[in-house]
């Protein structure tokens, strides 16, 4: 099997596995909404005025979406533990990067579905204008959201042996997505507030490819020592 | 102004615990080459150091914050990134009390080392492009004449003070992994 159908062997296997029980989508769905709830209840989103709301779109966005992601990526490894089914992954003649990917691609997939939904009814509950400028709004909520991932992902490999891993994941994944959280909250608030993309908003986007690139590669080096010791 | 005197305090902890966290990595990547536990050790003593001395910086930098301007939290870049470090290292101690087998601890704390690592100096860059977009104080004035002579004096005092500190955290890593090692042997006899 060549690198790329193993990649899309592992993320299929996923993906079906989830579509089947549902355990994380849904539970990742129903958080970004009840947090989008009760974000307007903190800043009273009926009487806020349309130039504070859009300053602070993108920071409510990104919290939701990194909180409701924890919730998909905490299951990704986890998963594979009855049937001891991860040591059959390992054991399986599939490059260990493949698998990384796979499963992160796959990680991608849900975390993005679930930002799909809540952001026409962040729009709705908020009166934002989110689709002014869709494609370079998608292009941020992709790469911001594979930065979560690759992070939330070889996090979860790390944890999934730990007693403690529902309260490990968040705290490893939260501070070193600092950078990248910062840059995707502060393009989706220009992109929302209808500025396109220029020098200032550029340097951040270069912020957050640079991010996506260094911590991909590094996690494919890494993820041999992670996986088998 | 007798506060801006604080930066033979906070400059000097910062500097040390930067090198802290270079030998941290070093000794990961060693570690990752050589399966020694020994690098290990020496990895998580440079961490617990460099936390140390990164907490010292940012006390350090908050009490001048205050006498300089009147209050305790400016989100001055220097301050604020030195924070977000913090965290990032304070993380890795975390997973190092949670895992229990020493070998399995010690390659996923390698791991997360290089990954702390590598995200120092984006949050740097981050933190600084984002107060740029408001005016803030400097941290980084030119230094007045007769100044760089007792910097350098206190940066090297730290530097030895780390080292001390390094050694003593060595020591007692080295103990306890042999300990370890004694009662694992005993179980087995």
């Amino acid at each position: 099997m060549d690198y790329l159908r193993q990649f899309w062997v592992v993320s299929v296997k996923d993906l079906r596995a989830e579509f089947r029980t549902k355990e994380a989508i849904n539970a990742s769905l129903a958080f970004a909404l009840v947090i989008l709830v009760l974000f307007s209840f903190a800043f009273d989103a009926a009487d806020l005025e349309e130039a504070a709301m859009n300053e602070i779109s993108g920071g409510l966005l990104w919290i939701a979406f990194a909180f409701a992601g924890t919730l998909v990526l905490n299951r990704s490894f986890v998963r594979e533990l009855p049937n001891d089914c991860l040591d059959g992954l390992i054991a399986a003649p599939i490059s260990r990067s493949a698998l990384f990917l796979g499963k992160a691609f796959a990680n991608f997939a849900l975390v993005l579905a679930v930002e799909m939904i809540s952001l026409p009814v962040f729009g709705i509950f908020y009166h934002v204008r989110w689709a002014s400028q869709f494609p370079e709004l998608l292009l941020v909520l992709v790469l911001g959201t594979w930065g979560v991932t690759v992070i939330g992902t070889i996090t979860s490999a790390l944890t999934v042996n730990i007693k403690l891993r529902e309260v490990m994941l968040p705290m490893l994944t939260y501070p070193i997505l600092v950078p990248a959280l910062m840059s995707a909250m502060q393009l989706t608030t220009r992109l929302m507030a209808g500025e396109a993309i220029g020098a200032d908003t550029g340097m951040w986007l270069k912020m957050l490819i640079g991010f996506d690139v260094i911590y991909t590669s590094v996690s494919l080096i890494l993820i041999e020592v992670v996986l088998i010791g | 102004m007798p506060a801006a005197k604080m930066l033979f305090l906070y400059a000097p902890a910062g500097f040390a615990a930067m090198l802290g966290f270079v030998v941290a990595v070093a000794a990961s990547v060693l570690f990752l080459r050589t399966k020694a536990l020994r690098f290990d050790t020496l990895a998580a003593s440079a961490t617990e150091v460099g936390l140390v001395l990164l907490t010292a910086n940012i006390v350090a930098g908050v009490v001048w914050s205050r006498a300089a301007h009147a209050v305790w939290w400016t989100w001055d870049p220097a301050i604020a990134s030195a924070l977000v470090c913090a965290l990032v290292y304070a993380s890795y101690l975390m997973l190092r009390r949670a895992v229990e087998e020493p070998s399995q601890r010690a390659a996923s704390c390698a791991v997360w080392s290089i990954f702390c690592f590598l995200d120092a100096p984006i949050v740097v860059v981050a933190v600084y492009r984002w107060r740029s977009q408001h005016p803030h104080p400097a941290l980084w004035a030119d230094l007045p004449a007769g100044w760089p002579a007792p910097l350098a004096w206190s940066t090297a005092g730290m530097f030895a003070l780390a080292a001390l500190l390094l050694a003593v955290r060595l020591r007692q890593g080295t103990a306890r992994r042999e300990q370890d090692l004694q009662r694992r042997m005993g179980h087995t006899i």
